[in-house]
C-alpha cells in the first residue's frame, strides 16, 4: 500500500482535509484540554520540519534547536506585552521573530562549519543553553526578558479585530481559543510541509544531501558547502522563530524554562524517531511524542485508580520510562524511524533486516 | 595533436606538497593539453593522488602552483575549481550512497544550474524549467555511460564497477573541461576494464581533456596521448607512451634498481 499515492489522490486529499477540519471538534468533546494537545502536536510538527531541514536534509546534528524557537517567542513577547508596552501587529512580528532565529542560526552556523556529528552536537547543545540562560538573566541591569519570572500578559494572535484568544461564532459554529489556533497552526503546518517538500526536490535539497552524504565529493563537484550548511542552519531556525512567536502568543506566557535542552532532545527524537529526512515520518514523530505522553497523562492515573485502587507510579515518571523505552525499541527495530522514506525501506529490505 | 603548439590547458609548475618530513610532491611541474589523454603513473606513494589533491583545492600546496585555462587555480576552493571545470573521480569511489543514481548525476549538475530557495519554494517557471533541464541532462549522461537502468536505485546499491561508472557521470555533470579519473580501473576484471576503455576514449573524443592516474599500465600506455612518471614525488619523465616505456628510469623505478 502507498500512502504516499494515497495522499496525493483527490480522494485521499478530501479526506485527509475533512479529518483535520473535524479533529479538533472530536478532541473539544474531551474537553478544551486536548485541543490544547492538539494545537501543540501541530505546533511541534512545525518545529520537527524545520530541525529535518539541519539534521535530516544538511545531515547537521543540532542539539540546540530549541534555542530559536525561544528567540521567535521572546521577540513576540517584548514586541507584544505590557513589558515594554508595545502590541505590534501579527505581519510585523512574525518576519522579525523569523529573522532573528535566522540571524541566531548564522551565528551558531559560522563558528561549527568544519565541526561534525559529534562534536557538532556539542557545540549546538552549549548554545542552546547559552540562549537559555540569557533569557535567564537579561533582567539585569537593564530589565529586558524580565529574568526568571517571564513575561506574562502576551497579546494574542489576531488579525484586525479577529482575536485567537475567547470564544466566537463563525458561521453559527462556536469556535474555542484553541480551534481558532489549530486551524491557524494547520494552515501554517501545511504551508511548511510544502516549503520542506519543494525544498527536498530542489537543486539546493539535493546539495544538502550531498553534503550529508559526503562533504569531500560534495565539494569536488562545485558545491559551496559552506554557504549551504549555513543557509540550512539559517532555514531550519527561521522555521524554529516563527514556531516560537506562535508558542508565545498561544500561551500568552513565555519563561525561559519552557526552552530546556530537553525540549531540545524532544525534538530531535521526533526528527529521529519518525524517520529522518523523510517528511511524513517526521509529522508522524511529532504527532506520537506530543500526543502519547499526554494520553498517558490523562490514562494512567485513572487507570491505576481503578485497578489498584491507589496510585502507584506517578504518571510523569512513567512517562519518562516508556519515552527512553520506546526510544530504545524503535532504534533497535526500525533503525531508519517508524515512516523511512521508500527508499531506506527497500534498502533495509534488502540485507536481509 | 601537437601540430601547431597548442596552449596547454592546465600548468602545473614546482609544485610541492609535504605531510610533516615526508615530501608528497618535489617541485612536480607538468603540462595537459587541450583535449589529451594524460596519464600519471608511478608506484604507489609516488604522490599522484596528492598532486589530484593540490590540482582540485582539496590540498593547499606548499609550492608552486597550477594555471588552468590561462588563469591560476585558487588553492583550498574544490568548488571553485569545479566551477572552472575540472571535475574528479576518486580512488576510494566517494558517491552519495544515500540518494539514488538519478539523484547523484543531478547533484552534479549544481555547479552549473542557479536555482535559490525561493525558486524552489515558489517554483517560478524558470525554476521549473532548470530543473526538468537538469534530469534530462542527468538521464542522458546516465545513459551515456550505460546504467540508465539503475537510475532510480540507491547509489551504495550499485555493484562495484556502475559505482565507477556513476562517479563518472557525476563528474561529466559538471561540464568539466578536465576530467581526472583517480584510478578508475582499480578492481575491474578484462572486459570492465575494456568497457572503461571505451568509455574514456568516447569522453575524449567528445571533446573533454582527461587526466588518468592508473595502475594498470596496458590500459594506460594503450590509451594516452602522453604520459608523465611519479616517483618519490619527483616527476622522472614525461613523452609519449612509447618513449616512457623504455625509460630506464621507469624501468628502475617500477621493478626497483
Amino acid at each position: 500500500m502507498n500512502f504516499g499515492r494515497f495522499f496525493r489522490s483527490t480522494v485521499g486529499i478530501g479526506l485527509t482535509a475533512a479529518f483535520l477540519v473535524a479533529l479538533p471538534f472530536i478532541a473539544a468533546t474531551g474537553g478544551q484540554a486536548w485541543v490544547r494537545i492538539l494545537d501543540f502536536a501541530i505546533l511541534y510538527v512545525f518545529l520537527a520540519l524545520g530541525l529535518n531541514i539541519v539534521v535530516g536534509l544538511a545531515g547537521l546534528l543540532d542539539l540546540g534547536y530549541i534555542a530559536f524557537y525561544a528567540v521567535g517567542a521572546y521577540t513576540w513577547a517584548l514586541l507584544a506585552s505590557p513589558h515594554f508596552g508595545l502590541h505590534w501587529p501579527i505581519w510585523a512580528i512574525l518576519p522579525i521573530a523569523a529573522g532573528l532565529a535566522c540571524f541566531a542560526g548564522v551565528l551558531l552556523g559560522s563558528p561549527t562549519l568544519k565541526l561534525r556529528g559529534d562534536y557538532l552536537a556539542i557545540v549546538t547543545l552549549g548554545f542552546g543553553e547559552i540562549v537559555r540562560i540569557f533569557l535567564n538573566n537579561l533582567n539585569a541591569p537593564i530589565n529586558v526578558t524580565n529574568g526568571p519570572q517571564g513575561i506574562t500578559l502576551i497579546d494574542p494572535v489576531s488579525f484586525g479585530a479577529f482575536k485567537f484568544s475567547g470564544t466566537t461564532q463563525i458561521f453559527g459554529v462556536a469556535l474555542s481559543g484553541p480551534q481558532k489556533y489549530y486551524f491557524l497552526l494547520v494552515a501554517l503546518a501545511i504551508l511548511v510541509i510544502i516549503i520542506n517538500i519543494r525544498l527536498q526536490n530542489s537543486r539546493i535539497g539535493r546539495a544538502w544531501q550531498a553534503i550529508r552524504e559526503d562533504e569531500i565529493a560534495a565539494k569536488a563537484i562545485g558545491i559551496n558547502t559552506r554557504n549551504l550548511k549555513l543557509l540550512a542552519f539559517a532555514m531550519g531556525a527561521s522555521f524554529g522563530g516563527v514556531a516560537g512567536g506562535i508558542f508565545s502568543a498561544m500561551q500568552g506566557f513565555v519563561s525561559p524554562e519552557s526552552f530546556s535542552l530537553l525540549e531540545s532532545i524532544m525534538i530531535l527524537a521526533m526528527v529521529v524517531l519518525g524517520g529522518m529526512g523523510h517528511i511524513p515520518g517526521v509529522i508522524l514523530g511529532a504527532v506520537l511524542l506530543t500526543v502519547l505522553p499526554e494520553v498517558l497523562r490523562y490514562g494512567v492515573g485513572p487507570l491505576q485508580m481503578a485497578v489498584f485502587g491507589k496510585m502507584l507510579v506517578d504518571p510523569e515518571s512513567l512517562r519518562m520510562l516508556v519515552f527512553g523505552l520506546a526510544l530504545v525499541l524503535v532504534m533497535r527495530f526500525k533503525p531508519a524511524g517508524l515512516w523511512p522514506s521508500p527508499e531506506r525501506q527497500r534498502e533495509l529490505q534488502e540485507t536481509g533486516k | 595533436m601537437s601540430a601547431n603548439l597548442p596552449e596547454p590547458l592546465l600548468e602545473a609548475k614546482a609544485v610541492a606538497k609535504h605531510f610533516g618530513g615526508v615530501k608528497a610532491l618535489r617541485d612536480v611541474s607538468l603540462s595537459i593539453n587541450h583535449g589529451e589523454i594524460y596519464g600519471l603513473i608511478g608506484p604507489n606513494g609516488a604522490g599522484k593522488t596528492t598532486f589530484f589533491n593540490c590540482m582540485t583545492g582539496l590540498y593547499v600546496p606548499d609550492g608552486g602552483g597550477f594555471t588552468f585555462a590561462g588563469a591560476p587555480l585558487i588553492a583550498d576552493a574544490p568548488d571553485k575549481a569545479a566551477a572552472r571545470g575540472i571535475a574528479r573521480t576518486f580512488q576510494n569511489i566517494r558517491l552519495f550512497g544515500n540518494m539514488t543514481a538519478l539523484e547523484n548525476v543531478m547533484v552534479g549538475r549544481h555547479v552549473r544550474t542557479k536555482a535559490g530557495v525561493l525558486g524552489a519554494m515558489f517554483q517560478n517557471p524558470a525554476t521549473k524549467a532548470e530543473e526538468a533541464a537538469i534530469r534530462q541532462k542527468a538521464i542522458d549522461l546516465l545513459h551515456y555511460v550505460r546504467i540508465e537502468e539503475r537510475a532510480d536505485d540507491l547509489a551504495r546499491n550499485l555493484s562495484y564497477g556502475d559505482q565507477r561508472r556513476l562517479e563518472i557521470a557525476r563528474a561529466l555533470a559538471t561540464e568539466p573541461k578536465l576530467l581526472c579519473l583517480d584510478e578508475p580501473a582499480a578492481g575491474m576484471n578484462a572486459t570492465e576494464t575494456e568497457q572503461l576503455r571505451e568509455l574514456i576514449d568516447g569522453i575524449r573524443c567528445d571533446g573533454t581533456t582527461i587526466l588518468l592516474i592508473e595502475h594498470d599500465v596496458k590500459l594506460v600506455m594503450g590509451l594516452c596521448d602522453r604520459v608523465a612518471v611519479l616517483d618519490y614525488g619527483a616527476l622522472v619523465i614525461e613523452d609519449v607512451p612509447a618513449v616512457v616505456q623504455k625509460d630506464q628510469r621507469v624501468i628502475e623505478a617500477y621493478l626497483g634498481a
